[in-house]
């Protein structure tokens, strides 16, 4: 708050507090450009420089500290829901899917294997919901849903110690898309394995016979068509990690 | 020895806090384009009419901007940090150090912002007294803050939604959050453009300002030759505390 605090000096003491002044300028301007020339040149973790890939783990360490089940994502009445519905991708959709002769493959362990038919999952408690699907693109469209919480599904199967591990992975039927997702987010009480889209059975183009909905992640996390779902400690491959993005997507 | 008369303008800290949002800021502006291009969605326009699409290809194009998703957003969720932490510091700062006293408008910043207009137009002459900032900077000064914390809090809110429901429903929700987000970006890159030239306007004094920290304010009558001084002068000195454009 000194501004009005007057000082008399040198012209040649004026010359050498700007010139001081500008060259410590230059050097933050120099050391702006070397400091970005270095991240150019690092190398790669999953699509992205490894310094920034480090801070995105860390981005998830911060985050997932405000991860609570009691913070759900917005619903909407069935009014909201759009009938026309968006498809972005389809990775892992291949054409030579059988789903009559479809079954759900849960890895409980090693040699541990159950097949679960559409049956067995429908005769558990239904859930439906409507929320705003988000895009990691950035667009948003509110959408109804319908199935099974995943957390019913882990209570029938008895999945306990697994789901003490730290991640779900889940591939389609040709293994061609496939997840890693964090356990807290998976047992949240809006992620849904779910069979119906606006009370309809879903469409193929949506992965009927079953799809994972999971609101408190981005869309690419919604692997459409599931055939195979395990648990694991160490994070299991993900599509869109190994391309740049980041691993955990939550919202 | 030829004397010259300085005025302490801007301290140290709130130089560094300028030089480095400079770059910071310029990183989240560039990946914010990279992300925005996924779902460029807004236009200026009514109805099927199109004024101005944001953004046009050539502009796209130009920056090298189509299919950096994935780049875009890793720099975006790494450089959000830089942003905040040297903003909320440079609040911080302000706060105890009574500085924001001169850069909050006061009662009369409205009125005398108008005559600054009028007058930096060419339509009026003479300026109200000032401080540090004359009216009409203290508004976009103090705009820039809130604008600066409008992003954050913004960019929170489509970062996060569900986590921060609380913020983004404040904000007005998801798909508000980021139109706000997008157009306070368009401000910033307006303010840019104003404020370089304003700074080219005022000249090199003013600039040394936001360098080195001080101005100087009048040479002081020496030993030396008149010429000399009179030189020295066309390049340093401005006149004091009268129609001041500094910015």
């Amino acid at each position: 708050m000194n501004y009005y605090k007057e000082e008399t000096i040198s012209a040649q003491q004026v010359k050498n507090k700007t010139l001081l002044s500008l060259l410590f300028l230059f050097l933050f301007f120099a050391g702006c450009i070397a400091a970005w020339k270095w991240l150019q040149h690092q190398p790669e973790d999953n699509g992205v420089p490894a310094p920034l890939r480090a801070v995105l783990n860390t981005n998830e360490q911060v985050f997932t500290t405000l991860f609570s089940n009691y913070h759900l994502a917005k619903t909407f009445p069935v009014s909201e829901a759009t009938v026309k519905v968006r498809k972005n991708g389809d990775d892992g959709m291949s054409d030579d899917f059988d789903a009559a002769t479809w079954k759900l493959q849960l890895i409980r362990n090693a040699g541990d294997t159950l097949y679960i038919t559409m049956d067995d999952i429908k005769a558990l408690p239904k859930t439906d919901i409507v929320f705003d699907f988000k895009c990691i693109e950035g667009w948003s469209q509110v959408t109804h849903w319908g199935g099974v919480k995943f957390s019913d599904f882990a209570a029938k199967y008895h999945l306990d110690w697994q789901t003490h591990l730290k991640y779900v992975g889940m591939h389609t039927p040709d293994d061609k898309y496939y997840v890693g997702i964090d356990t807290k987010s998976i047992l949240h009480p809006q992620t849904i394995l779910c069979y119906e889209m606006n009370g309809q059975p879903l469409p193929m183009n949506q992965g009927y016979p079953l799809r994972l909905i999971i609101p408190v992640k981005y869309g690419v996390k919604h692997l459409k068509r599931i055939g195979t779902i395990f648990f694991s400690n160490e994070r299991p491959p993900d599509f869109w990690f190994e391309r740049g993005y980041d691993y955990y997507g939550g919202l | 020895m030829q004397q010259k008369t300085i005025i302490k303008k801007h301290p140290l800290a709130i130089r560094w806090f300028h030089w480095i949002n400079f770059p910071v800021l310029g990183m989240m502006i560039w990946s914010g384009l990279l992300i925005y291009w996924a779902n460029d969605v807004y236009r200026l326009g009514w109805g099927d009419k199109t004024i101005l699409k944001f953004f046009p290809d050539s502009f796209n194009a130009a920056l090298n901007i189509p299919f950096h998703l994935a780049e875009g957003m890793s720099y975006h969720f790494v450089f959000m940090w830089l942003f905040a932490v040297n903003g909320i510091l440079y609040m911080l700062y302000l706060l105890f150090s009574k500085e924001y006293k001169l850069i909050f408008p006061n009662k009369r910043s409205l009125k005398e912002a108008w005559l600054v207009v009028l007058h930096d137009l060419h339509i009026k002459k003479g300026l109200p007294p000032q401080k540090k900032y004359n009216a009409a900077q203290r508004i976009a000064y103090t705009s820039v803050i809130v604008m600066g914390l409008g992003s954050l809090l913004t960019g929170l809110a489509i970062y996060k939604p569900v986590q921060l429901y609380w913020l983004c429903a404040a904000v007005g929700g998801y798909e508000w959050a980021r139109a706000e987000h997008f157009i306070l970006t368009l401000l910033f890159c307006t303010f840019f453009f104003v404020h370089i030239v304003q700074v080219l306007i005022a000249g090199w004094n003013n600039f040394r300002g936001m360098v080195a920290g001080f101005e100087v304010i009048k040479p002081v009558p020496s030993a030396q030759t008149a010429g000399e001084a009179a030189e020295e002068n066309t390049i340093v000195s401005i006149p004091k505390k009268e129609d001041n454009e500094l910015l």
